[in-house]
């Protein structure tokens, strides 16, 4: 919990655990995800592929498809709620008037035999309850067609900001006539129509060309400041989190190992994952043949190593690290670290525990 | 403007397939062991008239002048000309083609009123048993005999309980109303004659439903797959996180995309009840094509049956160049190119 | 606790190994064993998948049963000389008892020795006339999706208007052409099949040949029928057995049908078909005559489309997959 502030935080897990069921076993998915995320924040959420952090991000609007998926422990907390026990009708307006979602494709993120314009009406409308939970926009009254029109214009606007040129010509294109960063940018026009509390971008930029990621990236940082809007930022793009947020949390195989101020963390990594993944990144100074990565591989999570889940990497594993995963330690302001190495130095986190 | 240019392209393609299945049936006459001449003559012919007849249809010029000739002839209007019942094999045609054109409308009809809701229920539910239901009996109405359960239909409906005709199109004692479209249905509902209308449904609908039969196996085993590949697809998670309700989501986004994949099989189907009712009709006594080329091919009467061969497969190449432009009107993706 | 903690630290692959390997693997069998692992977990898994689709092992239950009965018929079937066409007017028309499960028909003759033995006929016709049309259609898909050009023109224009005749239009006109008789049915009925394998592989050869492993091939010095059917078609060989298995209930319904209107098996062959023709006289009153081998007809053909459509989810790629 950071001690800057003592506001109510938009965002908490609360050591969650999550399995996935597959063919080959039970996916240990989720290993007691602790986190919590300030109104403002524009946390960047980091880790290989296969960590968890979609599974962890899409937790909160409940967008983990719950048959292979299931929660057996903890809790997530979004506005005061617990996420985990909403569904159906309170489900939906939550996601409708709270949160926003942008995926990682583009390109298939948006129906083709549908325009652009139907699209972003329908997000529109659907938030302010003018579909209601019938999903039936009441016919076609005169009420409602001036509802569609002022959705429409809406739209149109939410075009021009999110930087789509042409908006009232090209609303009413279809999709395939739209290149990938454009159709990206409806995407995240629909996600913030409701004006959001959070928003959350799945890996937004890696389908993109480099050149346009900037744009798309510029263009988050904006709504932040513009509409207020928190975002959680999923990527395994170091480079991008540096730019952009505020705070990092860093995760591997199924948990938070590290989490704290950006500024912090990129300096002065504390945890050894950390610390491998930063040094792994080549940079100008970086002399030829010197390319340092994190030695061995991500485990496989149907069987995953007991106690610390890093630890069979780990140049500085002890034997203790085989059998408890250490909790978020407090080493620094708002900066926590999940290691032991940590465990006299920083003072452990009463509200989440002791060690499990 | 870009539909006239394509229209235009594949209307000329049309005489080259037509030329492809003229070859083929041409073939096929001269191929069959036995005089032609005597089978378009009949049994009963004397040798001078077949002498003369074989004059007049020219068989004893050269092969690729039997086969311009033949092609002219096509043009004309004159198919040939039909031993067993002595009338011309066109005008037969045309009017057996309106009544499987009907009840292939008809079929087709129930098929998709029957067909789109299994499906949805299916992919809805699915691999819980609404789905296994749905799909037993989406494979079930595939793989029953047609002529079977028409004749147990006939048995069970029509002689035992009585509830309908047993075979025919309309009422041999009643007046046969009198024709504009050639479709029973419609003509009766023009005319206003309601008793008449009710009469031909009547008829219609035991041929109609066996002929449907296929129908609902294949568009539920389509559509079911079409459904569920569009539930998996990106565009539909982002729906549901932009809070779209779930209805919502079923009644416009999947059926919609679905829809579009369905009607490439709707034409095939269409094309091939208009030229394979030939069982249904021949079971239930329907007065179509089918039935006309049947008894044509047990009699051995040469004319109607390659006549009737060129007609269907003429019929199934407008038809699949209809479903391609509604396909491509309907889909925005796919252009005139 | 030893020196070096992480000696003791349990392996953590992902999978269980499939064998235990300590040195050198023992003979052929285990090496191959090995080699495929990938590929056997595959196959298991899809087998546990296909088991659990309820209707598809009803589907095999059935085709089991029904190999099982069409293999051994002439074994045990009841009135053996019935099928082929003694007549016995003393016991025409009797409806089903226990000496005759399904009643005779109107020669006498036992209904259900002889629906057993149109089984037998039916699916060896079924059997021949899916290969003869694969042989075909795999041969010129193969040759024209591969070759391309004038060739691939010539071979796709004709597939496309054969395709443009309903199979049963085709199959009367050239049976009626050649003559009845359940040879000239046969070859009719192949006569229309082969067209959909011409077109399937074709557009799957298009795809292929395209691939990387076809350019190594090639690299490799492999000649052009080499590579087309050593190393492209095994590639397409499920998508074909998908297709068989969905298409050999429809042969035979066809070849049913044909034989209903009279142009396919002749009597007194038993037929399923003509069983039902010549029973549709004796309705009402002798019902059995016709519905009992429709019935048993349908069973059959369930039972096979039921197993293809199960194949169909298992093997297809294109098709969805959990």
């Amino acid at each position: 919990m950071s001690v800057t502030t003592a506001l109510p935080p938009l965002v908490e897990f609360r050591n969650l655990y999550a399995e996935m069921v597959t063919f080959d076993g039970v996916v240990k998915v989720l290993n007691g995800i602790n986190l919590t995320i300030q109104k403002g924040d524009l946390i960047g959420l980091v880790g290989e592929t296969g960590c968890g952090k979609s599974v962890t991000a899409m937790s909160i609007p409940q967008l983990v498809p719950q048959p292979p998926a299931r929660y057996t422990q903890g809790e997530v907390w979004f506005r005061g709620e617990n996420m985990l026990e909403k569904s159906g009708e309170a489900l939906r307006q939550i996601r409708a008037k709270h949160i926003g979602v942008v995926f990682q494709d583009p390109m298939t993120g948006l129906n083709p035999v549908f325009t652009i314009e139907q699209q972003m009406v329908d997000s529109i409308l659907c938030r302010e309850d003018a579909l209601g939970s019938t999903g039936f926009p009441q016919g076609l009254l005169p009420v409602n067609r001036r509802k569609r029109q002022a959705a429409s214009d809406r739209a149109i606007s939410l075009l021009k900001r999110v930087g789509v040129p042409e908006a009232e010509k090209r609303i009413h294109a279809y999709p395939h006539e739209f290149s990938g960063g454009m159709r990206q940018r409806v995407l995240i026009a629909m996600a913030i129509a409701g004006r959001p509390d959070l928003l959350i971008a799945d890996e937004p930029t890696t389908a993109l060309d480099v050149s346009v990621q900037a744009q798309i990236l510029r263009l988050i940082a904006e709504l932040v400041r513009e509409i207020d809007l928190t975002v959680l930022l999923i990527t395994h793009n170091i480079g991008l989190v540096a730019q952009l947020c505020n705070r990092i949390a860093v995760m591997y195989a199924g948990n938070v190992i590290e989490v704290g101020p950006a500024r912090s963390i990129l300096t002065a990594p504390k945890h050894p994952y950390t610390r491998g993944l930063l040094q792994a990144i080549p940079t100008a100074e970086t002399a030829r043949g010197t390319l340092k990565g994190v030695p061995g591989m991500v485990p496989g999570l149907i069987h995953p190593p007991s106690g610390c889940r890093f630890h069979t990497r780990c140049a500085f594993a002890q034997p203790r690290c085989k059998i408890s995963q250490p909790p978020l330690l407090t080493t620094g302001d708002g900066h926590q670290t999940a290691c032991v190495l940590y465990d006299s130095v920083g003072v452990p986190d009463e509200k989440h525990g002791q060690l499990v | 403007m870009k539909l006239a240019r394509f229209l235009v392209k594949r209307l000329l393609l049309i005489p080259i397939i037509l030329l492809g299945l003229s070859l083929i049936t041409f073939g096929i006459s001269h191929v069959i062991p036995g005089d032609p001449v005597k089978l378009a003559a009949g049994p009963q012919a004397r040798p001078d008239q077949i002498i003369k007849l074989t004059q007049e249809y020219g068989l004893d010029r050269p092969l690729p002048e039997q086969y311009v000739r033949y092609i002219s002839n096509l043009f004309q209007g004159n198919w040939g000309y039909s031993i067993s019942n002595k009338r011309d094999v066109f005008h037969d045609l045309v009017t057996y083609f309106t009544a499987t054109l009907e009840l292939t409308l008809v079929s087709t009809l129930i098929g998709l009123v029957v067909g789109i809701p299994l499906a949805i229920i299916s992919a809805r539910w699915r691999d819980r048993w609404p789905d296994h239901a749905a799909r037993f009996v989406s494979i079930g109405a595939v793989s029953v005999p047609v002529f079977w359960i028409a004749i147990i239909l006939q048995i069970v409906l029509a002689q035992n309980l009585h509830w309908l005709p047993v075979s025919g199109r309309f009422d041999p004692r009643a007046n046969y109303p009198t024709t504009h479209t050639g479709l029973l249905l419609i003509d009766t509902l023009l005319a206003g004659n309601i008793p008449a209308f009710f009469t031909a449904l009547r008829y219609i609908i035991m041929p109609a439903f066996c002929q449907s039969l296929l129908v609902i196996a294949l568009i539920t085993r389509q559509l079911r797959g079409d459904l569920l590949d569009i539930l998996r697809k990106d565009f539909v998670l982002v729906a549901r996180a932009n809070g779209i309700p779930e209805r919502r989501i079923w009644t416009r986004y999947l059926m919609k995309n679905a829809l579009i994949a369905t009607i490439s099989q709707l034409g095939f189907l269409i094309g091939f009840q208009l030229g394979g009712a030939v069982l249904i009709e021949y079971v239930l006594d329907w007065p179509g094509i089918g039935q006309y080329a049947l008894k044509a091919a047990l009699l051995l009467d040469f004319q109607p049956i390659m006549g009737a061969t060129l007609f269907v497969g003429f019929i199934v190449v407008i038809v699949n160049l209809m479903t391609d432009v509604v396909y491509r009107l309907v889909d925005p993706r796919i252009g005139f190119a | 606790m030893s020196l070096n903690p992480l000696s003791e630290i349990p392996s953590t692959s992902s999978a269980p190994p499939l064998l235990v390997t300590n040195s050198e693997p023992q003979n052929r069998l285990t090496r191959w064993l090995k080699d495929h692992a990938s590929q056997l977990s595959d196959i298991r898994r899809g087998l546990f998948r296909f088991s659990r689709n309820r209707l598809s092992m009803i589907g095999v239950v059935i085709v089991l049963l029904g190999l099982l009965i069409a293999i051994t018929a002439p074994l045990w079937v009841p009135y053996p000389d019935d099928v082929t066409g003694s007549v016995n007017m003393s016991i025409r028309l009797h409806p089903p008892s226990a000496d005759h499960l399904f009643g005779t028909d109107d020669a006498g003759r036992d209904v259900f020795s002889r629906t057993i033995m149109a089984t037998r006929i039916s699916f060896e016709v079924g059997v021949i006339i899916l290969l003869v049309a694969i042989t075909v259609g795999v041969f010129l898909g193969a040759i024209a999706g591969y070759f391309g050009g004038w060739i691939n023109q010539v071979i796709m224009r004709f597939t496309d208007i054969m395709l443009t005749f309903p199979g049963i239009f085709l199959a009367l006109a050239i049976s009626a052409a050649l003559g009845r008789g359940v040879l000239n049915a046969t070859l009719a009925l192949s006569v229309t099949w082969w067209p959909g394998y011409c077109r399937l592989v074709e557009a799957q050869m298009l795809k292929m040949k395209e691939e990387d492993f076809v350019a190594g091939a090639r690299a490799l010095g492999a000649g052009n029928l080499r590579i087309i059917f050593r190393h492209i078609l095994p590639n397409l060989l499920t998508a074909i057995i998908v297709k068989a298995s969905m298409d050999f209930g429809f042969a035979v319904l066809n070849l049913a049908a044909l034989g209903f209107i009279g142009v396919g098996v002749l009597p007194p062959e038993p037929d399923w078909g003509s069983m039902i023709a010549a029973g549709r006289r004796f309705i009402p009153i002798s019902w059995w005559y016709s519905t009992f081998p429709g019935l048993f007809m349908f069973i059959t053909v369930l039972g096979f489309n039921l197993l293809g459509d199960g194949l169909r989810d298992l093997l297809d790629p294109n098709a969805t997959v959990r």
